[in-house]
């Protein structure tokens, strides 16, 4: 019973998070100029790192949350390189 | 076919409020970032989702997982102080990088300084 109702709460959860990863996406396709990108970008990598970190509730396995700890450090460094190219037209000076 | 863990009914609740507070937390700051009309505004929008949905979703990941293993599992930690620490850092760059192209291009509606204080000679 309480299986079957974390089960559906966790499937729910999983819906809104595909929801707002659909809503950064939107904006990183359509966003007016690039820093609005970069921003949707941010947002969708965060969505994702959630997303699995639902998942290894789900599935009761931390295969999940080192993924997601991989997405948190990889989209970091990929964010802050962007914010980089925008303000100098190179990442590394 | 959907699974759950194998959790007793007052953890169920627990980690169910948590995860559905964490993620429509997350979706409001999303459709934030979909509705806002300018980008110094849509740039405050996703961290509603990095604070308290990212928060939310771990806490209820280390319930889970603290209830399943009986023994305290803490290791979301890592991601929630990780996340937490860089978020501002990279959206503060983002703005200044905005600032400085919308300023460069002698864009009209841009954030101006604060008042600047002189330095007494």
């Amino acid at each position: 019973m309480s299986t079957l109702f974390l089960a559906l709460v966790i499937t729910a959860s999983q819906i809104l998070l595909g929801l707002s990863m659909l809503c950064a996406a939107y904006r990183m396709a359509r966003g007016p100029r690039a820093q609005d990108r970069v921003l949707g970008l941010d947002a969708l990598y965060l969505g994702a790192m959630l997303l699995l970190v639902t998942y290894g509730i789900q599935t009761g396995r931390s295969l999940y949350f080192e993924a997601a700890l991989a997405i948190g450090l990889l989209g970091f460094a990929g964010t802050v390189a962007l914010a980089k190219f925008l303000m100098r037209g190179e990442v590394i000076e | 076919m959907i699974q759950g863990p194998d959790l007793p009914t007052w953890a169920a609740v627990i980690v169910g409020l948590l995860l559905l507070t964490g993620a429509a937390t997350t979706l409001i700051g999303t459709l934030g970032l979909l509705q806002l009309k300018s980008f110094y505004e849509r740039v405050h929008a996703p961290t509603l989702g990095t604070t308290l949905g990212a928060a939310l979703i771990l806490a209820a990941s280390m319930v889970s997982f603290s209830v399943l293993q009986s023994r305290p599992v803490i290791h979301e930690i890592l991601i929630g102080v990780f996340v937490t620490l860089t978020t501002p850092v990279t959206l503060m760059l983002l703005a200044r990088a905005a600032i400085y192209r919308d300023r460069s291009e002698g864009a009209s509606r841009v954030p101006t300084d604060g008042p600047r204080r002189t330095p007494r000679a």
